[in-house]
């Protein structure tokens, strides 16, 4: 112990002895200090007399962007993949098998370089890709509709959602038979997608249509909304790198449903669709939680290799910080405890969502 | 001569029967199926397309790939030595190329069984690195010194890759062992240490030894940038491969331990003659991904300046003539990796399978 205290105490002083010969200042006040450096993107409006304060949040916003991003889509292809893996037609579930082995045995840095050539050369915008004439793909990025509503409606509208989902299992308790319950949310369901809608439309920015099309205006494509190639790039190499991973987790939870489960509805008369919807789906959600919850922070620690083609993410800020300032050490903690932060609060919702819909008394094994 | 067990075994299907049964029963199953020739078939085609039958192989036939429409090997056939060896003086690849040999066949080797004790395994990849750094180094036996700044290309990947692993993986026996640990402070310690690495992204932690170490560390221990980078993805990846360990250790039974404690073993013959072998056994799986993620990982070596495959791909293209062939040195380091980490995990499900892991 008292060696390694002798470490430490040497460490700090030789730390301090490098620090003051090269004349820098230790402590948090350059964070109030503007920054007066320019970067890629940003997810709210910026300019670079910004205080580091404000950079640097702006970084862990884009970072959170690229990595809900990447963890939606290459959540979707994973469960496909996932269910093309365990077809029981070998043709179709080696077809998973091709997808698996060439996108998990290549580097995602690589993969993400590839992909942000690609884009990058894609054609000048006068001579985009049109995506049936509401999106445009060019070499400037992805022009994609963005609906004109105000920050006000899109919360009551997340409030209106989220109380809905609040009330749901409430209602299924209070109520006295269960075909009531099934009746009253399928008109709840319809309700709540026309008050969100009646919302949408009353609280959009006046004088607007309900959505932003994006429209070629001149050299360059006006409205809309345009995600940069850096961040296409990124959003597309997670996705199907993650996907893959993702997809061996689905495949592997499907598989550890034991047979007399699904025998069992077979034996009950059920539909082959009810025994995936009612069966098989909800027992492999269960089994995969832990090993997806793994996988999530993965790819949100490999959100840092943005870094590689440009995109001005968590890390990049804070490397580019430290080149400008030289508050290198204070820089680091906060880096380090951003994304123990961001780590520890995916796994936090993961474990709450585990722990509400487990079942009692059905063990599964990892 | 037949047993009873055997002949009481369902009688086998044909070949034929299974395929039928599982790709053609049913209309919706045929039609998936000839689907899936159809877009196997059509994917086949266009790859040997591309690769084979449409592409230009020589690089005195540059003009001809404006034209092409399949891939312009050219660049690959210019341009390889700068991919494979990045900045190593050009008279001295052959040094280059043949420690990269010696280190895959010390790989290899170390796949076949009869290494697998602790002394063998030591001492074979102690020799091979030896003979690789000499090789690369240079100094001795008349061969010019070639200081790490100049190393690149699939060499310093490998090099990486084999000082990482070497380094790592005693350090990360001691840490698993550490945290199991009977002496509470040790454990909670070594646990702490592990947690904290294994929630950082690996490129926070190539970066601060890149970068932070000067200031932490004296001048004497720094050493090189190289050598720092290494010792923290040595570090980051012993506190994964513990984990790995720990859960083997933990799945022995502790009659195990016991049965050692009552023939009056000491620690360190239980550990490693009781322990430590069936715990291998046990996440052997868990072990070799793990290597297939520090093989893919090192690429990550690029963003903190390193001239690694990926960052000498880069510079193979970036020059004139070469700039639109970009996918083709892409392919070609895609390719690359591929074959090292796909073989490697092909391995890892060979012993599963061989040593049957989970069927205990």
């Amino acid at each position: 112990m008292s060696a390694v205290a002798v470490i430490l105490i040497g460490m700090v002083i030789n730390t301090r002895n490098a620090l003051s010969a090269q004349s820098l200042t230790t402590g948090f006040g350059f964070l109030e200090r503007s920054t007066g450096w320019d970067f890629s993107f940003s997810v709210i409006p910026y300019d670079i007399s910004d205080t580091y304060t404000r950079t640097i949040i702006i970084g862990i916003l884009n970072t959170l962007l690229l990595g809900i991003l990447g963890i939606f889509f290459a959540t979707l292809i994973g469960i496909v993949i996932g269910l093309v893996r365990t077809s029981k037609n070998y043709l179709f579930s080696f077809l998973g098998t091709v997808y698996v082995e060439t996108f998990r045995n290549i580097p995602l840095i690589l993969q993400a370089v590839f992909w942000y050539s690609i884009v990058s050369h894609l054609p000048r915008p006068r001579s985009a890709h049109s995506l049936g004439d509401v999106a445009f793909l060019s070499g400037r990025g992805l022009y994609i509709p963005w609906p004109n509503i105000s920050i006000v409606a899109l919360g009551l509208i997340l409030l209106a959602l989220a109380v809905w989902l609040f009330l749901l299992p409430t209602l299924r308790t209070r109520l006295p038979t269960m075909s009531l319950f099934r009746m009253i949310k399928r008109l709840g369901w319809i309700g709540l997608l026309g008050a969100m809608l009646a919302i949408a439309y009353v609280g959009r920015i006046p004088d607007t249509p309900l959505f932003d099309i994006p429209k070629l205006a001149g050299l360059n494509f006006k409205g809309g909304v345009r995600m940069p190639p850096e961040l296409s790039a990124l959003v597309i190499a997670i996705a199907l790198y993650g996907g893959a991973y993702i997809g061996e987790v689905v495949r592997a939870g499907l598989m550890s449903v034991p047979r007399g489960q699904i025998e069992a509805g077979y034996v009950n008369g059920l539909s082959n669709f009810h025994i995936f919807t009612k069966i098989r789906l909800p027992l492999a959600v269960r089994a995969v939680l832990p090993s997806l919850t793994n996988q999530y922070v993965q790819l949100m620690k490999a959100t840092t290799i943005g870094l590689v083609v440009g995109f001005s993410d968590f890390f990049f800020i804070i490397s580019t910080s430290i080149n400008q300032s030289g508050q290198t050490l204070e820089l680091l903690a906060i880096l380090m405890v951003g994304f123990l932060i961001i780590n520890l609060s995916i796994a936090f919702v993961m474990n709450t969502i585990n722990k509400r819909i487990a079942l009692k008394g059905y063990e599964v094994k990892a | 001569m037949v047993t009873v067990a055997e002949s009481n075994l369902p009688p086998r299907s044909s070949w034929l029967a299974i395929m039928s049964k599982r790709l053609f029963d049913g209309p919706v199953n045929t039609v998936v199926t000839l689907l899936c020739i159809g877009f196997f078939a059509w994917l086949l085609y266009w790859i040997i397309d591309w690769v084979f039958l449409s592409s230009i192989w020589s690089k005195d036939d540059v003009e001809q790939c404006k034209e092409a429409t399949g891939a312009c090997w050219s660049v690959i056939h210019a341009r390889h030595r700068i991919i494979l060896f990045g900045l190593f003086p050009f008279e001295e690849h052959w040094r280059s190329t043949l420690a990269c040999v010696v280190m895959i066949v010390t790989m290899i080797a170390s796949c076949v069984s009869w290494f697998w004790t602790a002394r063998r395994l030591s001492i074979l990849w102690v020799a091979g690195f030896a003979t690789f750094y000499v090789l690369m180094q240079g100094g001795y036996f008349g061969l010019t010194t070639i200081t790490p700044e100049r190393w690149g290309g699939l060499a310093l990947t490998i090099f990486i890759f084999a000082a990482v692993s070497i380094i790592g993986m005693p350090l990360s026996v001691l840490l698993a062992l550490g945290r199991r640990s009977k002496l509470p402070v040790i454990a909670k310690l070594v646990g702490l240490f592990i947690d904290f690495f294994r929630s950082l992204p690996l490129l926070t932690i190539l970066f601060t030894a890149a970068v932070i170490t000067p200031f932490v560390l004296p001048g004497w221990l720094q050493g090189d940038k190289l050598y720092r980078v290494i010792v923290g993805f040595a570090i980051f990846f012993a506190c994964y491969q513990a984990e790995n360990i720990r859960a083997g250790l933990q799945a022995i039974p502790p009659g195990q331990d016991e049965a050692g404690l009552t023939l009056g073993l000491s620690y360190w013959h239980r550990v490693f003659r009781i322990q430590l072998p069936q715990a291998f056994r046990n996440s052997l799986p868990a072990i070799i991904n793990q290597f297939v993620i520090t093989f893919k990982e090192t690429s990550i070596v690029t963003i903190v300046g390193f001239f690694e495959i990926l960052a000498s791909g880069n510079a193979a293209y970036g020059t004139g003539e070469w700039t639109q062939h970009y996918i083709e040195v892409y392919a070609f380091i895609g390719f690359i990796y591929f074959i090292f980490v796909f073989s490697l995990s092909r391995y890892g499900a060979y012993l599963e399978k061989r040593l049957r892991v989970g069927h205990v």
